[in-house]
């Protein structure tokens, strides 16, 4: 599977997951699942006011092990424009920690648009990774 | 007098060592990590700014503030208080409070704001319009008829989250319009922080609306669906009037009609529910935005960019313990 994704009871993530139309496996307090293959994280930021804890617990122990980390590709975040400067800062950190590039930000549940424009960059990624394979 | 103590429930003290639901706390932890007063803001810088605004920019100005200090007010002393009836455990009753409360400082602040901004006269003329404007009496009205007593526990959530979470932008825009020409930069800040509260609180009443949704049967359900759509049509109407009345003398009401869609589909997301307005009628001036969320789009996402190459994230603070590496 190329996407893993974390969401919580107010399930904002999983609605957004879902509406992408691709199979995906979720991340919850209680299973990290390993991911064998490239793949692109999706999550929700809960951050403090001061930025702390903005990448939710169960996604740190999932992105602990080496395996996993290894094939993340890049991070696509959830948040709300109305956190201010923490907006969304979930995909900062990742994309920090893990070096790897933050591809999208979206709101709760993301609208209409945020699905499509995800669907297609997620296409055109996963072609050019077919492509650069195949010249490699 | 024996019997009447065997049929009265024993009184129960809240114990915050035994959490149903972990959102109470989460949400507690983060309301109470939030907590601020007006005091804290320095208002009294934005005196020589608000001495550039012409007498049309100032008027509208202290009525888009008049006119959230209501809604505040509304939220405060009757909406969240309603809701301590149907809280499910003691601790949503705790946020509850917290909320309210929170509600009581933000409608103080407007005062602060308006202490440091404008005389005494200007002050009551605007209290009088908000109490005198149809429009605005009108989406008050709304909401109260929803928080009546014996209300429809679902019904007052859903008022309550239409309230945090879409009737205050139509006021909210214009601080933040101000904020993105270096206007009343300290008041906008002060907003800032209003405008975070309100989005734990329309999360969290939304949240507690899905969870008594999903008990429902599949017709109620739908039922409750169809109110909230309706609610929200008539609420919107409202809006634009509201919105026509205030923003058409400077010309800026198509604008702040975009905001009032983007925050509509917002609103409706906290109750768990889709999105109404498509992205054609959405699409917020970016300088709004950018006020809303200062710095938080330095690097351009790799899927909205025309093109441009992968950006690793900007410097943030990454430390936490959990991480392993
Ligand atoms: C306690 C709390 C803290 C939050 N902190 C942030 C934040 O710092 N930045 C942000 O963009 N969104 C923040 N959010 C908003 C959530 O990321 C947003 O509602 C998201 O859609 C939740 O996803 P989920 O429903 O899948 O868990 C916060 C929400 C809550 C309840
Ligand atoms: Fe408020
Ligand atoms: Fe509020």
């Amino acid at each position: 599977m190329r996407l893993a994704f974390y969401s919580t009871a107010s399930g904002n993530t999983a609605r957004f997951v879902e509406r992408l139309g691709e199979p995906a496996v979720r991340i919850t307090a209680g299973d990290a699942p390993a991911m064998t293959a490239p793949f692109v994280l999706i999550t929700p930021t809960y951050a403090d006011g001061e930025g702390r804890g903005a990448v939710p617990k169960p996604v740190i122990r999932f992105l602990n092990d080496p395996g996993t980390r290894a094939n993340l590709i890049g991070v696509i975040a959830g948040g709300n424009r109305n956190f201010g400067e923490m907006f969304a800062r979930a995909g900062d950190v990742i994309a920090q920690k893990c070096g790897v590039p933050c591809l999208y930000r979206f709101e709760l549940a993301g609208t209409a648009g945020d699905v499509t424009r995800v669907q297609q960059g997620l296409e055109r990624l996963w072609q050019a990774r077919t492509h650069s394979n195949a010249v490699a | 007098m024996k019997d009447f103590a065997r049929h009265t429930p024993a009184a129960r003290g809240i114990n915050w060592n035994r959490v149903q639901d972990d959102k109470d706390l989460e949400v507690w932890n983060r309301l109470t990590a939030n907590f601020w007063l007006p005091e804290k803001v320095p208002l009294s810088n934005d005196v020589q700014s608000w001495a550039t605004l012409t007498d049309q920019e100032r008027e509208l100005t202290i009525r888009v503030f008049a006119g959230l200090t209501l809604l505040d007010t509304v939220q405060g002393s009757v909406g969240a208080p309603a809701m301590l009836a149907d809280a499910v455990t003691p601790h949503e009753e705790a946020v509850l409070t917290n909320i309210a409360f929170m509600e009581s400082v933000h409608a103080k602040s407007y005062s602060s704001i308006f202490s440091t901004l404008c005389s005494t006269t200007e002050i009551d003329a605007a209290f009088r319009w908000a109490e005198e404007n149809p429009h605005l009496q009108a989406k008050a009205s709304k909401i109260l008829a929803d928080y009546a007593p014996g209300a429809d526990p679902l019904k007052k959530k859903i008022a309550s989250t239409f309230l945090e979470s879409f009737l205050f932008y139509s006021g909210f825009y214009l601080p933040m319009h101000w904020s993105s020409r270096a206007k009343l930069t300290n008041t906008a800040d002060l907003i800032r922080l209003i405008i975070r509260d309100e989005a734990v609180h329309g999360y969290y009443i939304g949240y507690k609306f899905q969870r008594a949704l999903e008990r429902e049967s599949a017709a109620r359900q739908a039922e409750i669906k169809d109110y909230a759509f309706g609610l929200m049509f008539e609420l919107y109407e409202i809006e634009e009037h509201y919105t026509a009345e205030l923003y058409d003398g400077l010309g800026m009401t198509e604008d702040v009609k975009k905001f009032l869609h983007y925050n509509a589909n917002k609103a409706l997301m906290n109750l768990g529910f889709e999105s109404l307005f498509p992205d054609s009628v959405t699409d917020v001036n970016p300088a709004i935005l950018s006020a809303l969320s200062p710095n938080a789009d330095e690097n351009h996402d790799f899927f909205s960019g025309s093109g441009s190459s992968y950006v690793i994230g900007k410097s943030v603070a990454t430390e936490d313990e959990d991480w392993d590496f």
